[in-house]
């Protein structure tokens, strides 16, 4: 059983059930019947290599959507509302061969619906775009199976209030959906899934790269070329990131022989010819920033003019409070940490890793016992225990060379 | 999303405004009190916040490494000691104030008399895995 076929091929089945009339909830449930029932009788080698000479099921996707739908009509019979159900199902004339990519885009705008937290969105899309089980869900998230599967049917039941009017005659090509999220809440969901960056059973990084990659494909949009670009840029680096051990790598000190070429290279043209269309976006920028760092043979080498003159676009974009502290560290790579420091001054000491950028760059200043110290206040506010160990050791660093003078 | 630990603390904590010790309370009452926090649990589960929870016996013991060839040091039970952890839950939400909002709900379980015992839980958040950017 290929589970990555099956997962590629959830979102088109489901946007089908969708368009067909289904209710979200309703069809979502079909699918995963659909899905469950083809693990149990699609062969295991399903390449056309297999003794058997061929796929029995010559096309995966029709089968998915012939078993889901059987299994919605099952369902919506043994509904209440049947006899009203049952004229709606009635009259449905079998579809003729649809694209499937406007149906999947359609997941990703009702995934993205601003009625659903944060949280909810991110799990439905897994689930319904994704076509990730609950459990595997779950499982990347560190919550009980039973939790996520209320958190996801909370959030189904949210976006199926918004769902098919019976009413036949209302055009229901658009509008189907009261108010789907736009694209830029689509992107946030998806790089929210990039962030996690957990690996377990689901390496969530790489699973929102794939859906990016199916979105940038199926929608023509500069900031969805930019995250995708900047996903990319970032994924590069992953494994120089981090030590054997676990711990930190910053930047500066990463390997630069580990960074993946290939995908540097991706993310580069990609977000090139974002560029070039003109319609910068915060997405574009950062990715931008990614593509200076991942441009320069050294650290040394690095080009912090430019990245300062894109943080200013960031800043003129997002006005966003940790732009601007990026910044400041940017700012004292290109100007020396008095100009840092200065660009520090006039922010908010209570943003997250304030005192770490404070700490740094009082450090390449010369002040090391105010360094020492602040490094040590920046790892008892450490969000992660990565980041803590590696304050703690710059702390510890600083303050053993100071007393073993 | 993040995790918070919401701790219960046997004593250590500030004393509760409602604070008369568990064996003066009345069988209802003490029902009354489970059934409060069942139903808590119950309903973060449908919320999707509900990651963990558990009661702890009073009694604990400290232990330490004895030593190359030596057995561990042990030294307890402490029941007497001024901070014992009665039991934990562990949530999962979208924000700090929700956390805080929700650990204020489980701090009015109902307590001697039926009313709110106001006991101090401590609320702890979770660090967590590195996300994917950190530079």
């Amino acid at each position: 059983m290929n589970e990555l076929l099956l997962r590629s091929l959830t979102p088109s089945v489901l946007g089908i059930l969708v368009r067909r009339g289904a209710d979200f909830a309703a069809a979502e449930d079909a699918v995963q019947d659909a899905l469950a029932e083809a693990v149990r009788v699609w062969p295991a080698d399903p390449s056309p290599s297999s003794s058997s000479g061929a796929h029995p099921v010559r096309d995966p996707k029709g089968w998915l959507v012939t078993v889901a739908w059987r299994r919605f009509l099952d369902a919506t019979r043994a509904d209440t509302a049947r006899r009203r159900r049952e004229d709606l199902v009635g009259e449905e004339t079998a579809p003729g061969p649809v694209s499937a990519v406007d149906d999947t885009l359609q997941l990703y705008f009702l995934c993205a619906h601003p009625s659903l937290t944060p949280s909810s969105a991110v799990a439905l899309t897994l689930r319904a775009v994704g076509g990730l089980t609950t459990r595997q869900i779950a499982d990347a998230y560190l919550v009980p199976e039973a939790t996520m599967a209320q958190r996801i049917s909370r959030a189904k039941r949210t976006v199926s209030g918004s769902g098919v009017s019976p009413d036949r005659t209302k055009p229901r090509a658009r509008g189907r959906f009261d108010r789907p999220g736009d694209v830029a809440t689509v992107l946030r969901v998806l790089y929210l899934v990039f962030n996690e960056g957990y690996s377990g059973d689901v390496d969530l990084a790489a699973e929102s790269i794939r859906l990016t990659r199916q979105l940038a494909a199926a929608i023509d949009h500069p900031e969805v070329a930019g995250l995708l670009a900047l996903m990319l840029l970032h994924h590069a680096r992953r494994t120089a990131r981090t030590a054997p051990d676990g711990s930190l790598v910053p930047l500066a000190e990463q390997d630069r022989g580990r960074w993946d070429t290939v995908l540097i290279a991706e993310g580069v043209e990609i977000l090139q010819t974002a560029l070039a269309r003109d319609r910068l976006g915060e997405f574009q920028a950062q990715a931008a920033i990614a593509a200076l760092h991942a441009d320069a043979p050294t650290a040394e080498e690095t080009d912090w003019a430019q990245i300062v003159e894109w943080y200013d676009e960031l800043v003129r974009l997002t006005d966003s409070p940790v732009v601007r502290l990026n910044r400041a560290v940017a700012v004292g790579q290109a100007d020396g940490p008095g100009a840092g420091l200065a660009a520090l001054a006039v922010l908010d000491e209570s943003l997250p890793r304030h005192d770490a950028v404070a700490a740094y760059l009082h450090e390449r200043d010369g002040e090391l016992t105010t360094a020492a110290r602040l490094y040590a206040e920046a790892a008892r506010k450490a969000p992660n225990l990565a980041e803590r160990d590696h304050l703690t050791r710059q702390a510890a660093r600083l303050n053993t060379r100071r007393s073993s003078r | 999303m993040a995790k918070y630990l919401l701790l219960k603390h046997y004593r250590g904590a500030p004393t509760p405004v409602n604070d008369v010790p568990m064996d003066r309370w009345t069988p209802e009452e003490i029902a009354a009190h489970m059934q409060y926090m069942n139903d808590f649990a119950a309903r973060l589960e449908r919320t999707g916040e509900f990651v963990d929870s558990q009661a702890l016996a009073p009694g604990g013991t400290f232990v330490q490494y004895g030593g190359e060839g030596r057995p561990p040091v042990t030294d307890g039970p402490f029941a007497e000691t001024k901070d014992l952890i009665a039991g934990w839950m562990v949530i999962d939400v979208d924000s700090y104030e929700r956390a805080v909002e929700l650990a204020g709900e489980l701090s009015a379980a109902p307590g001697a008399g039926g009313k709110p015992i106001h006991e101090w839980l401590e609320l702890r958040p979770f660090l967590t895995a590195p996300p994917t950017i950190t530079e």
